[in-house]
This record gives structure tokens, sequence and C-alpha cells, in this order.
């Protein structure tokens, strides 16, 4: 019943929507709460698109409505799709700021006829969840990889991994030490710690004793971070000479003048970096900075959520306004574009956008720490994917 | 050899750092009754005070603690005439519902005012960096908050339990109409206790702030631990906090190093066996 009950509601918006001037986006991002800041990025992404890009797309005026989600809550996730589906009448689904809010949304695209551009969520499987989510963002297997081959580069044999011991972290661990693996190295140790985990001087300790040359960490952004830095700092490991590697996760801009010089000479591996150094990357880090207020807030997810308003915008351009999921879905797969952080393209198969991944250090630029690009690993896909 | 020396330090710095932060709580919990889940909420102001002192300011470390202590100290006058008296006597279960309505709000106002991401209080140089301990580098400022625990914990013994004032808080908590009728003035000894006890609260957040970083989320990510600390030590028992902290950071910090994969478990196996073992805590009174 409650289905029919949907179905019917869908059909009537979609016999209104088809011929109406004003294409509806449902954004669901974490608005407010600890991630108040990535969902301030969505929004400066998606403002930064329509400031070089205006707002419509030939006849079709695009407008957004935000749902807030301030905490990982798939129940919430689903319940605020559904709305925006049955009460707003939205024609594309965007944001999700994490995997399991876009998993639980995912069934609900091809009942309702609308397609999910994912700005940020991470993992793997999220594009095999439906045929009409499309991701802007990274996974983490794609950013973890290339470090493998940066250590071994650098001559690094014996490397320790320590990750936070949740779904991302894991993923890292498991990129990283397959790709370690193959390319001849030797993970001495893979140590997992709890999430609540405030005091990271006995993981120090046990860095120290695993003879490691290198460390590869994970940790989520924030208070996490910080504490294992400082604790890496002040346990001697850096004076001694340990090199520290991680996805670029750990030192996404916003956090950096927090970190500071903890972090100097740090290596991470990441799809984008605010400090890119090309014309598209100084006309978007304008134009959200601008709607930032505040040039340090400005991080990752602010790219994944422009580059996907840039494949709404092929997709609503492709249908002319139609209310076509799987032909909207269908017009990007392949479609290249430069994006903000460097030649990006949708791959065909997994809807996934195949991207440079960099390879940076964390420097001091006149007094301000930045994430310097000093190798581009280009056209990575998702290592991590498995056709289902 | 070395590396059970360095799980001690690590331990004893943990553990102490652990109490700094919860005497504050067991103070009101155990000499008040007073259920004050607001207490980390506290301890998050005193931090973002000393934040804003440090990096905004430009004041010295030592004033920045300081005045933390003194504004939160005087922030908690009106804060106790106006809105804790009223919740004396109540039951728990009202008092817990009060304390976590104000976490949520300080959460909120926090959050709107200092923005979502983490605040660094600035260290004088002397704090920062690793200092060689002879078998391996520390922390300096683990070595201070140490000291600090120390000394708050002797202090607090002393005031309690040898001057006028702890005399006259003993009574007036075991009693306090018959205190009261013993010329007591109950009420200025409750206002001066909870002003303490928030002092305390503001010191931790501060001192402590380099391993449980000031956020607007602190207070409700801590809350267990604090609560923990109290209960496993005896509420309103000082050496029993003490103790229990030692007891804690030890397990937790060896845990850590040999079993990190277990995350918390031998840590709430501990508060578990403990707790079971002795209802009223390692110092606790019995009721």
């Amino acid at each position: 019943m409650k289905f029919l009950c949907q179905t019917t509601a869908i059909l009537a918006l979609c016999a209104g929507g088809a011929f109406a001037d004003t294409i509806k986006v449902g954004v669901i991002g974490p608005f407010s709460g600890g991630a108040a800041l990535q969902g301030r990025n969505f929004q400066a992404g998606i403002e930064a698109y329509f400031a070089l890009n205006g707002r419509t797309v030939g006849d079709h005026e695009i407008e957004i409505i935000y749902r807030d989600l301030p905490a990982a809550d798939p129940g919430q996730s689903a319940a605020l799709t559904q709305e925006l589906i049955v009460g707003e009448g939205v024609q594309y689904l965007a944001g999700y700021y994490y995997t399991p809010d876009a998993m639980a949304a995912a069934p609900i695209l091809e009942e309702a006829n609308v397609p999910m551009v994912v700005f940020n969520a991470a993992t793997s499987a999220i594009v095999n969840a439906s045929p009409l989510v499309v991701r802007t963002s990274f996974t983490t297997f794609q950013t973890s990889t290339p470090m493998a081959t940066v250590a071994r580069e650098r001559g690094i044999e014996r490397v320790i991994t320590v990750v936070s011991d949740y779904g991302p972290g894991v993923d890292s661990e498991t990129a990283f030490v397959r790709a370690f693996g193959a390319a001849g190295g030797t993970v001495v140790e893979s140590v997992r710690m709890p999430m609540s985990t405030v005091d990271f001087s006995p993981i120090m300790q046990r860095i120290r004793d695993s003879g490691a040359e290198a460390v590869f960490a994970f940790l989520p952004a924030g208070p996490q971070t910080f504490g294992f830095m400082t604790a890496f700092v002040e346990n001697g490991l850096k004076a001694d000479g340990v090199q520290l590697l991680a996805p670029g996760d750990l030192t996404q801009e916003s956090d950096l003048p927090v970190l500071g010089p903890n972090a100097a000479g740090m290596l991470t591996t990441f799809h984008y970096a605010v400090s890119h150094n090309s014309p598209e990357n100084i006309a978007f880090t304008e134009a959200a900075t601008a709607w930032l207020g505040n040039p340090a807030e400005l991080s990752f997810p602010a790219v994944g959520a422009f580059d996907g308003m840039h494949v709404i915008a092929h997709m609503i351009a492709a249908t002319n306004g139609q209310q076509d999921a799987a032909a909207a879905v269908d017009s990007v797969k392949g479609l290249e574009w430069i994006s903000p952080r460097g030649p990006v393209s949708i791959n065909p198969d997994n809807r996934h956008i195949t991207q440079n991944i960099y390879l940076r250090e964390v420097a001091e630029v006149e007094g301000q720490y930045i994430n310097h690009e000093i190798q581009v690993f280009e056209n990575q896909g998702d290592p991590g994917w498995v056709a289902p | 050899m070395q590396t059970i020396f360095s799980i001690g330090a690590d331990a004893l710095a943990y553990g102490m750092v652990l109490f700094v932060i919860s005497i504050g709580l067991s103070v009101t919990m155990g000499l008040m009754k007073f259920v004050n889940l607001a207490h980390g909420a506290f301890a998050m102001l005193g931090g973002y005070i000393a934040s804003y002192a440090t990096q905004s300011l430009g004041w010295h470390f030592g004033f920045a603690l300081l005045a933390a202590v003194a504004l939160c100290m005087i922030l908690a006058v009106p804060l106790e005439r106006f809105l804790y008296r009223r919740f004396y006597g109540a039951s728990e279960l009202r008092q817990v519902l009060m304390t976590i309505g104000l976490t949520f709000m300080m959460i909120g106002i926090a959050n709107w005012l200092m923005g979502p991401t983490l605040k660094t209080i600035a260290l004088p140089p002397s704090l920062q960096g690793p200092v060689d301990i002879g078998f391996r580098s520390f922390p300096a400022h683990k070595i201070f908050a140490a000291a600090v625990g120390l000394i708050t914990a002797l202090g607090l013994w002393l005031l309690i339990e040898r001057t006028f004032f702890g005399v006259k808080l003993r009574a007036a908590v075991d009693d306090a109409k018959m205190a009261e009728a013993l010329g007591i003035r109950t009420k200025a000894v409750y206002a001066i206790s909870f002003a303490l006890a928030i002092g305390l609260a503001a010191m931790g957040g501060v001192v402590g702030a380099q391993l449980l970083p000031i956020e607007p989320q602190y207070a409700l990510h801590h809350m267990v631990t604090f609560l923990v600390v109290v209960c496993v030590g005896g509420a309103g028992s000082i050496g029993g906090a003490l103790a229990a902290c030692l007891i804690l950071g030890m397990v937790k910090t060896t845990g850590a190093y040999l079993w990190p994969e277990f995350g918390n478990f031998f840590f709430y196996l501990a508060v578990i066996a403990i707790v079971s073992m002795l209802p009223n805590g390692l110092m606790g009174r019995a009721k």
C-alpha cells in the first residue's frame, strides 16, 4: 500500500515535472553537528559551480533543496531521501557524506526514477548498490593504493599499518597491504585501534618495537588525527626518522592549521589538494572561498560537490529536463572533463570517477601549511571495485 | 624490559590526566550528591577559554589556565544559585535530564560560536615536545599534567579532611538540617563546593587538552570515561579516584599495546570486575 501511494505520488509529480522549468536537486549532507564543516564544503562546491556556470541549463533552472543529516544514520537517510522524492519532487539526489547513508538511500532510486550523485561517501561497493549511482568523490582504495608505490620508490622495505577500526580504516589497510605486498615490500604488523582511542602513546611504542621504517596510517579527521600526529612527534618517532604515510584525509586543508608543524614533511596520496596549480582550480577555489568567507575552511568535499554539479548539469541537458533516470545516467558514462583536481572521467562500467592521484608533502609556504603536490599517478580507477 | 617501563610511564601519565579531568565530578557526585553530567561541558568551556586566550589574545599558557578556571568559577555562581539549587535533593533522573539538557545546549553554543573544528591551546616552549627521561623520550606536557594531578589530589585531600571548610562541607552533606541548626550556612557551603568542582573541571579541560582535544562534542565523547572513574573510585573519595585512574590507566594502556584489536574490552572488563566486587567503588563509603 505504501509502495502504491509513493508510486502514484511520484508518477503524479513526473507528469507535472517533465515540462516545468525548475529542476529540483535534493542534497543530503551533514550541515550541523561534528561534520558540519564538510557539509558547508558541499554547499561551497555547489555555489562555486553556480557562480562559474550559472544556475540554468538551457531553459531549466536548478533549485537545490538541502536536508541535514548530522551523523551517519541510515534510517534517517532513507527517510529524508523519500521525503525529498515524494514531498519535494526532486529529480536528482546528491550529497551523502557517509557510506551507510548512501547505501540506505540506493534501493529507492529505481523505484523513484531518480539518479544519485555521491559527493563524498568513499566505499567501493556503493556503485554496486544501484545502477543509478554515479560518484564524483574518490574511494579509500583509490587514494591509498598508490602509496605502496611511493613507499617502494623511496626504498622502504618494512611498514607497519595502523588504522582506526571501522570501515574506511579497514579498507585503507587492505588496499595498502595488498599493493605493498605486490610491490615486494613487507608489512610487519597491522594494528587496528578502537575508534575511541585518545591516548596513542601505547600505539607509538608498538610502532617503535615493530622495527618498521614507515607507518601507514588511517584515522578519521579531527580529534583522532590530531592526537595521533601529536603522539607521533612527542614520542620521538618523527625525530627518529620513521616516515608517516597516509591517504590525504589525514591532512585535509581545514585541519592543517591545527596539525601544523607536527604534520610537516608527511607524505599523503589524494585526489585533490587546494594548492593544485591549474586555471580551473584557481577559478574554483576563488569562487568557493568567496562563498565560505574563510579560505582555511575549504576542503576536499567541495570539489566532489562541484564535479557532482557538473555531472547533474550534463544529465539535465542530455534528458532536456525530462525525468528519465536511466537515460540521465547513461549520458554521463564515459563523460570526460577538466575538473579543478585535473582531468577526470566517469568509468562506464562502475560509474565511479577516474582521476589523477597526487603524492603530496605537507610544506610551509608563506607561514601557512599546504599539501604540496610532488608526483602524479595518472588516470587511476578504483582498485577496490569488484564487478557484481 | 624497556617496553614494560615505557608502558608503565604511559599508563601513569594517562591515569593522572584522567584524574585531573574527573576529580571535579567525583566532588559533585560524592560530596554534593548531585549527578552533574554537564561536568564535561564545563571542562570543554575551560578549554575554549584557554584556547581563545592563548591563540587569539596571545596570553601565556599559565595566565590562560588561571583565566579559564576563574571565569568558569564565576559563571558557576549564578548557575548554581538559579538553576542547580532547584535540583538539590531531586531524584537522580531529574538531575540527569537537566544536566544532559544543559550539555546539549553548551554543545550547540560551542558549535555556533567556535565552529565545528577542534581548537588547540598554545603551550609554552617548556611544555612542548619530548623530554628525555632516561630510557625513552616522553611528552613534556604529560609530565606537567601528572604533576598537576598529584598537587590537586593532595590539595583537595587537605581541604576536605583537614580544614574547617571541609568539616562544614561534610556536615552539610551528611545532615543538612542539623548542620544548619549548628549555624553552618549550608547554601554558601554548597555554592562554594559547586564553584570549586566547576573550577576543577575547567582546569582538567585545559591541562588534559593535549590528550582530549577541545571540540564541541567533547562532553559527550568523554562522559562515560568520567563516570567510570567516579564509579570505580567511589564517589567523593579522592584517594579512590586516584587509585581508579591509575588502575584504569594501566589496564587501558597495557591493553592498547598488547591487544589493540580487542579495543576497550579489557578496560570495561576491569570496570565490571571492580564494580561487581566493590559496589561502592574502591574507596567509596557504604550508603
